[in-house]
């Protein structure tokens, strides 16, 4: 007696949404399926992973990635090295650095170094700020006009700033919004309908809902995008059918199952083993919860889930 | 498929009799079907009746037992495909494998690697409960030997072997500690189920595809054995975690019980020698829907995520997780280091006391039953107020504990300032930051 399987393929899809340009363009979702689940229909685009680096160069980074990058002397070399690396679909390019309540870099500091990467490479790129509302609003109007033409994604428009920015990205340059919300369904929705109210397209709309690293409340991460998925899909919610993209480094690498030195806590080990793994296996369940995009940091950690990604779709 | 009230009544005696303590047969129904009270309570229902309805009322997925004592766990039992929906009840075991076909000084070193990984995160105990001991036939160790070197270790076993003998004698040796028999295909299963059956312990079965497998459940069914654990197979990722899934679907949301059982993850096998890929495979079939999952080690790398991830998907959604009340010492605080108070919400918890490692200034967090509510809800509902703070510094002798009497209140609630500072005349009250990342900066500062 053979299994007889209902399919669990739904009506409506996510939105499938095109970024970058040339040979080396990528589309996040467009799926009509939960994540995966190749079995009830084929999913022809696959999760894809990104590379980040930041303003600060190699001087913050922990020594196994200064490892991979050694050589690189300014932050455009490395973003020519992190392109290359086996299973990069995508650069993100982080301007922490611009946080006023930290070094407080200048926005045309940083917009150089932006313009700098986007002129270097020719894989998609991710502009993402310094998570302070008002500074972002300046800086990320700015980078939308300086990656005009590349078809980027401006990470983020929260709700503090999403008129500047979503006014820069989405109506003035024609770039791809990221929309971020903090865990929670009910603001991922509301954001994305502020953004369509003010003009822009929701098919240039992509979600980062939050993260968290796991263990760290990262229940609420798989609750928020399950249910995401859920009402995108079973409800036809086309305020939700955004692909969600989700920057895992930045969560992961500060926790302290990451950092904490060996000479600290012999008996966990070695420190660069803890931090791809807490990477990894972050990043497999955001992916396995419904996210079309990650973004990480370690080499091993983009060879692995890329080649993940790769085996299961 | 839950009854409705009127289903269990039409199947009810109706004789009104008051022996069960409801009124009528009809508030009596009700109550049952609320799970409120059992069917037997009532002398009078029929055995057909409650034959009926127990095949209705029984779980869509079965709760298997391995383990004896203090190692008994259950797997599967889960009533829903979404933690949100209600709640996942059983958690994820994950398992070690050792093989006959390994040298013996690897087996040893795995068996003392296996020991290691032991630690406490939230009151609850981390360690490697399974032992995965695979069988290979042209392996150059003594399988019964590695058996017996396995059992030792105090977890519960899972014998991967599908030679029905050496089974037989494996188990003769571990069949007391309840171990799990991953032992049935569509070749043997007649004989495999005796054996497990004779030996009162699970079965586990796989197939070549989904389908052999459905159909080797279904004939053990029909044999009479319904202690199974589905292997999901190592033919490919896609093939295993399809399996997975359309098996947790079919059971759950088709009510298709012949796949209702804990499913087997050999991440080990899906990925051999690729130890991060098996961390990812661990973390996948941890979201979604694996019940053992083996690997070839588990060190404390992969183990410190993959717990933590773990303790998060399996809570109760509507039952926060609570730290334990008391006075936590960061970055070697003493009794003169400067204190801090928060609630016991665990996810607070940590990213307060995570921003405080960060800071490296020692410092004394102190933690009060708060409910287990984030800082602005559990002020809200006055589980946090100035009163239950200054109660539990005197019931704990929280002033007795430490000598300094600088305390830091969270940004969020400065209103208790005043109302605490009476309540705690000796204490120096000191505002906080809102955010915990703000807390690095604020902390330096005050050294400074």
């Amino acid at each position: 007696m053979p299994f007889n399987g209902k399919s669990g393929k739904f009506n409506a899809s996510i939105n499938a949404a095109t970024i970058g340009c040339g040979d080396k363009k990528i589309t996040l979702g467009g799926e009509n399926v939960l994540p995966f689940y190749t079995f009830d229909a084929a999913i022809e685009h696959a999760p894809k992973v990104g590379v980040e680096i930041t303003d600060g160069g190699l001087d913050k980074e922990p020594e196994c990635i200064r490892k991979y990058y050694e050589g690189c002397r300014t932050v455009v070399d490395m973003a020519k090295k992190a392109a290359e690396m086996e299973g990069a679909d995508f650069l993100c390019f982080r301007m922490e650095g611009g946080d006023p309540n930290g070094e407080n870099k200048s926005t045309e500091e940083l917009i150089a170094m932006l313009k700098g990467i986007a002129d270097a490479v020719d894989i998609p790129i991710v502009a993402a700020g310094c998570r302070h509302a008002e500074k972002d609003a300046e800086l990320l109007q700015k980078a939308a006009e300086v990656l005009d033409g590349k078809n980027a994604v401006i990470l983020s428009a929260g709700e503090e700033n999403y008129k500047a920015v979503g006014a820069a990205a989405g109506l003035a340059y024609k770039q791809k919004v990221g929309a971020e919300s903090a865990v929670d369904i009910n603001l991922a929705k509301q954001l994305n309908v502020l953004l369509t109210q003010l003009g822009v397209n929701s098919q240039s709309i992509v979600m980062n809902v939050g993260s968290a690293a796991a263990g760290y409340g990262f229940e609420y991460v798989v609750s928020t995008m399950e249910r995401i998925k859920a009402a995108a899909l079973s409800q036809n919610d086309n305020t939700l059918q955004m692909p969600i993209i989700t920057p895992v480094a930045s969560e992961t690498w500060g926790v302290k199952e990451a950092v904490a030195s060996e000479a600290d806590m012999p008996e966990w080990g070695d420190t660069e083993m803890r931090g791809i793994d807490m990477e990894v296996e972050t990043a497999a369940a955001v992916l396995a919860s419904g996210s079309n995009a990650v973004i990480l940091k370690h080499p091993v950690s983009v060879a692995t889930i890329s080649k993940m990604v790769q085996e299961l779709v | 498929m839950a009854l409705k009230g009127l289903d269990i009544f039409k199947l009810s005696p109706k004789k009104n009799c008051k022996e069960c303590g409801c009124p009528t047969c009809m508030a009596f129904s009700m109550k049952v079907a609320q799970g409120a009270m059992d069917i037997n309570a009532c002398p009078y229902f029929s055995e057909e009746s409650k034959a009926v309805l127990s095949e209705a009322t029984a779980p869509p997925m079965k709760s298997i037992k391995i383990g004896t004592g203090e190692s008994e766990m259950a797997l599967g039992g889960e009533t829903v495909l979404s933690r949100h929906e209600k709640t996942f009840v059983n958690k994820t075991r994950y398992a070690v494998s050792l093989c006959n076909c390994m040298e013996e000084a690897e087996i040893d070193a795995k068996i003392k690697a296996i020991g290691a990984v032991d630690y406490e995160r939230i009151s609850e105990r981390m360690f490697v409960e399974l032992v995965y001991v695979n069988y290979s036939a042209d392996g150059p160790c003594d399988y019964i030997e590695l058996v017996k070197k396995a059992a030792a270790t105090d977890r519960v076993l899972i014998l991967g072997c599908t030679d029905v003998e050496m089974a037989k004698a494996a188990l003769a040796i571990c069949k007391d500690q309840k171990p799990v028999l991953n032992g049935a295909t569509a070749d043997n299963y007649e004989a495999m189920s005796a054996v497990a059956a004779e030996a009162g312990v699970v079965l586990g079965v796989r197939g070549e595809d989904i389908n052999e497998l459905y159909d080797t459940v279904a004939k053990l069914e029909g044999l009479g054995n319904k202690n199974l654990i589905l292997d999901v197979g190592t033919k490919s990722i896609k093939d295993a975690f399809g399996t997975a899934v359309q098996m947790r679907r079919a059971a759950i949301k088709d009510s298709d019980r012949t796949f209702g059982y804990p499913s087997l993850v050999n991440a080990a096998r899906l990925a051999k020698g690729d130890i991060h890929m098996q961390a990812a495979l661990a973390s996948l079939f941890t979201v979604k829907y694996g019940s053992v999952i083996v690997m070839e080690e588990l060190s404390y790398a992969q183990a410190l995520p993959l717990y933590g991830l773990r303790q998060n998907i399996f809570t109760d959604p509507q039952k926060p997780m609570k730290v334990e009340p008391g006075i936590y010492q960061i970055n070697g605080a003493d009794e003169n280091s400067i204190c801090l108070t928060t609630v016991d919400f665990a996810l607070t918890y940590f990213v307060v006391s995570g921003e405080l490692e960060r800071s490296g200034v020692p410092c004394n967090l102190i933690i009060s039953d708060a409910g287990g509510l984030s800082v602005l809800t559990s002020w809200a509902a006055g589980k946090f107020s100035a009163g239950t703070i200054a109660k539990y510094f005197e019931e704990a002798d929280i002033a007795g504990k430490v000598k300094c009497r600088k305390l830091i209140l969270p940004g969020k609630v400065a209103v208790l300032k005043g109302e605490l500072e009476a309540k705690l005349p000796d204490w120096e009250i000191i505002v906080g930051t809102n955010e915990a990342v703000q807390l690095v900066k604020f902390m330096k500062d005050m050294q400074g």
